[in-house]
């Protein structure tokens, strides 16, 4: 059995997904440390396996793949019988349920989440300057989509179904430091989305996700 | 299945994304246009179909989805064994496939459609002139994504792996709208890149899907 690598340092919300899944899964993995402050992510030597010179990169025997939510596919597809089998669901119409919240992952609660995770978490631990209306705007779009979810979460326990899905676990990390700011409310004062959220974040594989995040750097 | 619909309107990106792959398939459906410009599709009704108001929707019978790339993802695998072949069986090249359809999403699409968006849908709804600013900041993202474009496809005749598939799809409605615009020049220079830009434009059912612009009443 081959060794499977991940790229990246944890407290970054695309590897964390990663982990977050690898965890899920119970599949071994060894996470590689890239000295972004260095700029090792531009060096030649990762362009060769992240060509846009981002985290993470991911490598399994002779399969090198990136992008998060691709690599989260390919290890429920490749460790369908591992760990949390539902994780895409069984058969296709529960796929295609997970594929398209995935997809309302990626691209309604995404782009705006992002934003604020990194005005709120990461621009100050940076010492850079804030932006307030670019946060205000963005807020506002993350409330209409949060007002989309709590109508779904009135009817139905996850994003997908009745079971927790991909679909979910892709929200974790742009959701874990959102809560940790003064922004927190957008999803702690929805009723169903803050049921959803206290469901999905008290799961044990993310419980470690953190952990790892609080982990000294090494 | 069922009767398949599909709801939306026959310049929108995502409903054009659609559209291909059911050409791709060769399924029979309706299509049923939303009026956006009266706010169809943020009323009570589309909403029904699609909680986040934004075309396009689909049926199959009983089955209802929206996110374009979720039911583009959802015709490859309810109707693999019919028409073009989208999806790879093998696992490593399922995967590497999945990885561009990702880029077309998270990297691609950003910039491309901010681009379309000055260049041609803003002068068509009458929002005024192109933000110059936008226009040159987004050309320049779009051609950093079309350099490890080129590099990709020198090395893979398709994005998606040795055969056309669903990442290529993808690309179509963008690429076509950024080709007819002073973005052009970016994938001209591109010499790979240009190569199949050309190719998968030139898909019989990308022909069809766009002529259901033609189709408008």
């Amino acid at each position: 059995m081959g060794s499977v690598n991940v790229y990246g340092p944890p407290a970054s919300t695309a590897v964390a997904r990663v982990l977050a899944c690898l965890l899920e899964k119970e599949v071994k993995f060894q996470l590689i440390p890239v000295n972004m402050a260095k700029g090792k992510h531009k060096a030649p030597e990762y362009l060769k396996i992240q060509p846009f010179g981002q985290v993470p990169a991911f490598q399994d025997e002779s399969i090198t793949l990136f992008e998060s939510r691709a690599i989260s596919r390919y290890l429920c597809d490749k460790f369908a019988d591992k760990g949390n089998k539902g994780l895409f669901g069984n058969g296709l119409l529960e796929r295609a349920s997970i594929e398209q919240w995935l997809e309302a992952e990626a691209q309604s609660f995404n782009p705006p989440s992002s934003v604020l995770v990194f005005q709120l978490a990461f621009a100050p631990r940076m010492r850079l300057k804030q932006d307030p209306a670019v946060i205000e705007q963005n807020e506002g779009k993350l409330a209409k989509v949060l007002d989309v979810y709590e109508n779904r979460l009135e009817e139905s326990r996850f994003l997908a179904g009745d079971d927790f899905t991909l679909a979910d676990l892709s929200h974790l990390p742009n959701a874990q430091y959102i809560t940790g700011t003064d922004r927190g409310h957008l999803l702690t004062s929805r009723k169903n989305v803050n049921r959803w959220w206290e469901e999905i974040s008290s799961r044990p594989s993310w419980k470690k996700v953190v952990e790892m995040q609080k982990a000294p750097p090494s | 299945m069922g009767v398949l619909k599909l709801h939306g309107h026959p310049y929108s990106g995502a409903t054009l994304r659609v559209l291909s792959v059911l050409h791709e398939k060769g399924l029979e459906f309706e299509f049923v246009p939303i009026d956006l410009a009266t706010g169809e599709h943020k009323k009570e009704h589309f909403l029904s179909l699609n909680p986040f108001g934004q075309i396009p929707a689909f049926e199959d019978g009983e089955i209802r989805m929206f996110e374009s790339r979720a039911i583009t993802q959802y015709l490859a695998h309810a109707y693999a064994d019919r028409g073009t072949e989208l999806l790879f069986k093998e696992t490593k090249k399922m995967a590497e496939m999945s990885v561009w359809a990702e880029v077309e999403a998270q990297k691609f699409d950003p910039p491309a459609s901010k681009v379309a968006f000055e260049l041609i849908f803003k002068p068509m709804i009458g929002g005024g002139a192109a933000d110059e600013a936008t226009v040159a900041e987004q050309q320049a993202a779009l051609s950093k994504v079309l350099d490890v474009y080129e590099a990709r496809l020198a090395g893979s005749s398709y994005l998606s792996g040795d055969s056309f598939g669903l990442a290529d799809a993808h690309h179509q409605p963008l690429v076509h709208y950024l080709l007819g615009t002073t973005a052009k020049a970016a994938f001209d220079s591109r010499p790979y890149v240009s190569r199949w830009a050309a190719d998968i434009l030139s898909r019989p059912a990308w022909v069809n899907a766009l002529a259901q612009q033609s189709n408008a009443p």
